[in-house]
């Protein structure tokens, strides 16, 4: 049944025909081209694919993309600025060598900043708590701590995006 | 062929070289300055040679300054996250006098890029540093002749600054690299030493630089194999086995069909599915009813270490010295023990993946690979092509850990390309990364050791197998030694592994430190002594003793006999030129079984640090990595079934496991730089296995030391 769906993509309207299930992950690395969503394990265990719906967290590639109706969605890709600049979480994993070969990050910084839009000031315990489930094969994850609590303090006193 | 040369040349099986013609080289190149260099280490240069290989014989890397006045450094090394794209180019920027801003790193095309055997061994920067900056230097020189003449001066009157050509004492009178590339058609080979620069006179090496690929990594626009699209792309699913060596008896394909817009390839044995939509693909593959026959299965993750025994070739003696009949007679205590060590997975986050398009007899390969070289060899041969029709392109890599040098993904890819006669894009599932990994091997090491009345090691009689050799040689001062490897290399012989094996990040260092340095603890406490006491007593290396005592400095270790009950490690070793000694701390609940690792310094004597923050971040990332094939990481399986094909029973380290890591680094300026991707990870095995028996006075003597595993031991 074939059905439109209207969301928010990084801020920009959007609509689009479903007529079967599928999963968010793959709408939008193909049919938006927003490749900076990474497939990973494809069970929902690493956490590669994460992005925001409604500023919640989610595993798009367990998450049917029928969902999205109505709501809101974040990638990698709409954390930029309009006037380019790097969102603080992205600044911050830059000047804290907070990565490796990257493959993971989109999904450290969206789970990061759904961490931090709950929790402004988080504890360095909350902070493992609330990234435990995002898998980093590399071993950057003494960095991405750092980065997340200096991004924190960066951005307290108002999120900007 | 020499023990050592023989280990990294295992390497070599999967890329052969394919060197570019001058002719053509020169075609590819355009105007500016180039200057053409061989890398590689002397030795396996000419252990190729011996195996009849062909070997590039004119060079394999080259750098050029454009008329653009950017710099270009082409090699066939690709950045996978172990940061060489920022330690090379700060390399070259330095002893070319230009802002790191303006040198371009251009890796793993084999287009542009010589051939290059493959990116392991922690060689980039050992291998690759000295004759980059040898042509830099070069380069350098080229351009202060062409500059003296532009000055109308002597070479010796002129100075350089960022890319910028200077009198010396009329500071006015100058001209910019760009300038004098202009119109520029300049080939140089490089013949003889050249004069480098001081390591005093460095400004960029030795300072900590952040990645140059971070930007693009944080914003999603770094592009990974599977990220690349070509128009009329179609994703590729392929059939796969159960289990390795089972046989297709029947297939019905049928079902896929039903999905609309799928179509079915084979070719031998090789059946996939063609589609434009992933998920679509995904459905179709599921939707093929296939039998096999599955062989029966001879092993599985208990019983291998006994088959592994049983099969093992004659051993070859690594190295030996004294006589063990003295040194039995030397000991007052002897103990003998076996160590164990499961199959290890890379798991890089990233799978396999390639995009392959085949057009007008010619293919296009994007791989995550490497060994871009070795694909297009691989590919060439799958085609039916000449080699020199083969393009294979690196984009980032999603972490390799030495298994991304086996891609058959990519001759699949090209072969349904060329059979759909459209792109083709094969992402492996996770499942399938799983299955296809070439895996650490399982390994087992007997070890033979006494000690006197003083706390001598006066007898140290040594067996690997399987695992290989590197690593396997002790560094202590021991008068009656013996080193012994069966089977050599981390491959095996046809019928020792029922699966692939092959090198994973420091390979066979891991299985061997972790054999040596939980034995030195075992002789320790035979003779009483501190464990950091007796090593020091028993070595005469200076880098080694340096190293722990650095690390025992920052960790502000204290002397006691173990078991003390601090849960306190030590472990030590030396891997890719690098020496390493690590101190930790474990908390082990003796109920669970769990292990908390809280503390680990390493520290970590590498010889001249190129990027000393990238070079933390690696030793880092080794501890961090290190933790799992120490605590959870092994593979279960049933003869060649794989049973762990994701994350949910194949646990890798996160970050609740997360010790406080303090690293610390002996710069040691004068000295030539060595590995840095791997080292720190070969001790976190006998590290944390010492701590835990400083903690509870038990001993784990198998990898990974899992929850069960401490609560049998402790019975």
């Amino acid at each position: 049944m074939k059905k439109t769906i209207r969301f928010k993509l990084n801020g920009e309207p959007r609509d689009l025909e479903v007529e079967r299930d599928r999963m968010l992950l793959w709408v939008l690395r193909t049919d938006f081209k927003l490749t900076g969503t990474k497939f990973g394990c494809g069970e929902g265990f690493c956490g590669a694919c994460t992005v925001l719906v409604n500023n919640e967290p989610v595993r798009s590639c367990q998450f049917p993309v029928a969902d999205i109706d109505n709501k809101e969605v974040i990638t990698i890709e709409g954390l930029v600025g309009n006037n380019g600049k790097l969102h603080p979480l992205q600044a911050a994993f830059v000047e804290h060598d907070a990565l490796q070969c990257g493959f993971c990050t989109s999904g450290m910084i969206l789970t990061a900043y759904g961490l931090l839009l709950k929790n402004p000031s988080p504890t360095r315990k909350d902070i493992i708590e609330g990234m435990d489930e995002n898998l980093c094969r590399c071993g950057a994850h003494t960095r991405i701590i750092q980065a997340i609590q200096s991004a924190a303090q960066n951005m307290r006193g108002g999120l900007k995006r | 062929m020499k023990k050592e040369e023989y280990q990294a040349m295992d390497f070599y099986d999967i890329a052969r070289a394919l060197p570019l013609s001058r002719r053509e080289f020169i075609k590819l190149t355009g105007g500016g300055i180039v200057i053409l260099f061989a890398i590689g280490e002397p030795s396996l240069l000419e252990a190729q040679r011996q195996r009849g290989q062909p070997l590039p014989d004119d060079f394999n890397a080259f750098l050029r300054i454009g008329e653009d006045g950017r710099v270009s450094c082409f090699t066939g090394k690709i950045e996978m996250g172990q940061g060489v794209i920022t330690s090379l180019a700060m390399m070259l920027a330095d002893e070319l006098e230009v802002p790191l801003d303006s040198v371009d790193m251009v890796m793993g095309d084999t287009d542009v890029c010589p051939w290059d055997a493959g990116t392991w061994g922690s060689m980039s920067t050992r291998f690759f540093g000295p004759p980059l900056r040898a042509a830099a230097a070069e380069a350098r020189m080229v351009l202060i002749e062409l500059g003296a003449e532009y000055l109308q001066t002597s070479p010796s009157e002129l100075t350089v600054e960022a890319g910028v050509i200077y009198n010396k004492s009329q500071r006015q009178k100058k001209v910019s690299y760009a300038q004098l590339a202009q119109g520029k058609k300049i080939l140089r080979r490089l013949e003889k030493e050249k004069v480098l620069e001081k390591p005093s006179d460095f400004t960029i090496v030795g300072t900590p630089v952040l990645r140059r690929d971070a930007v693009d990594k944080v914003t999603g626009r770094a592009k990974y194999a599977g990220d690349l699209r070509e128009p009329g792309m179609l994703y590729a699913r392929i059939l796969r086995p159960p289990a390795h060596d089972a046989k297709l008896i029947s297939v019905d394909t049928s079902g896929a069909k039903t999905i609309e817009g799928t179509s079915i390839v084979q070719d031998g044995d090789m059946i996939a599915v063609l589609h434009q939509d992933r998920e679509l693909a995904d459905q179709a593959l599921k939707k093929i009813n296939a039998q096999w026959e599955k062989p029966e299965a001879k092993v599985d993750d208990k019983t291998i270490f006994d088959h592994l025994l049983n099969v093992a070739p004659p051993g070859e003696t690594v190295s030996e010295g004294g006589n063990l009949v003295d040194g039995e007679k030397a000991s007052k205590t002897i103990i003998e023990k076996t160590y164990l060590n499961a199959y290890v997975a890379h798991a890089p986050i990233e799978t396999h993946a390639a995009l392959a398009k085949v057009e007008g007899g010619k293919a296009t390969i994007w791989a995550a690979t490497q060994s871009p070289f070795g694909i297009k060899e691989e590919v060439a041969s799958a085609l039916g092509l000449p080699a020199k029709d083969v393009h294979v392109m690196t984009p980032f890599v999603g972490g390799g850990f030495g298994g991304k040098g086996t891609n058959h993904q990519a001759a699949e890819a090209a072969k349904l390309a060329k059979m759909a006669g459209r792109p083709v894009q094969v992402t492996l599932s996770r499942a399938e990364e799983f299955f296809y990994d070439t895996f650490r091997p399982a390994a087992v090491v007997k070890i033979k050791a006494g000690v006197t009345a003083t706390g001598t090691i006066s007898l140290w009689d040594y067996g690997v197998y399987f695992a290989g050799e590197r690593g396997s040689q002790h560094f202590y001062d021991i008068p009656h030694h013996r080193t012994t490897a069966y089977s050599s290399g981390w491959r095996g012989q046809p019928g020792s592994h029922p699966f692939g094996t092959g090198p994973w990040r420091a390979p066979a260092n891991n299985t061997n430190t972790f054999a040596r340095e939980s034995q030195v603890d075992i002789l320790a406490a035979a003779a009483e002594m501190d464990p950091l006491e007796f090593r020091l007593k028993n070595l005469k290396d200076a880098r080694m003793i340096r190293v722990l005592k650095a690390a025992a400095e920052k960790f502000a270790w204290t002397p006691a006999e173990a078991p003390s009950g601090r849960g306190y490690g030590i472990a030590c070793g030396i891997d890719s030129g690098t020496y390493v000694a690590h101190m930790c701390e474990v908390e082990v609940d003796r109920k669970t079984g769990h292990v908390q690792v809280k503390r680990v310094i390493c520290a970590q004597d590498m010889g001249l640090s190129i990027n000393p923050e990238g070079a933390k971040i690696q030793m880092e990332g080794c501890i961090t990595m290190g933790l799992g094939y120490a605590l959870t990481e092994g593979i279960h399986f049933k003869g060649g079934e794989i049973l762990d094909l994701n994350f949910d029973t194949y646990e890798i380290p996160r970050f609740s496991w997360l010790p406080q890591i303090e690293t610390v680094l002996i710069d040691d300026r004068n000295a030539a730089p060595q590995g840095g991707g791997e080292p720190a990870i070969i001790c976190m095995g006998g590290v944390i296995a010492n701590a835990i028996f400083d903690a509870i006075g038990v001993r784990v003597f198998e990898l990974p030391m899992t929850p069960e595993r401490i609560k049998q031991a402790l019975g």
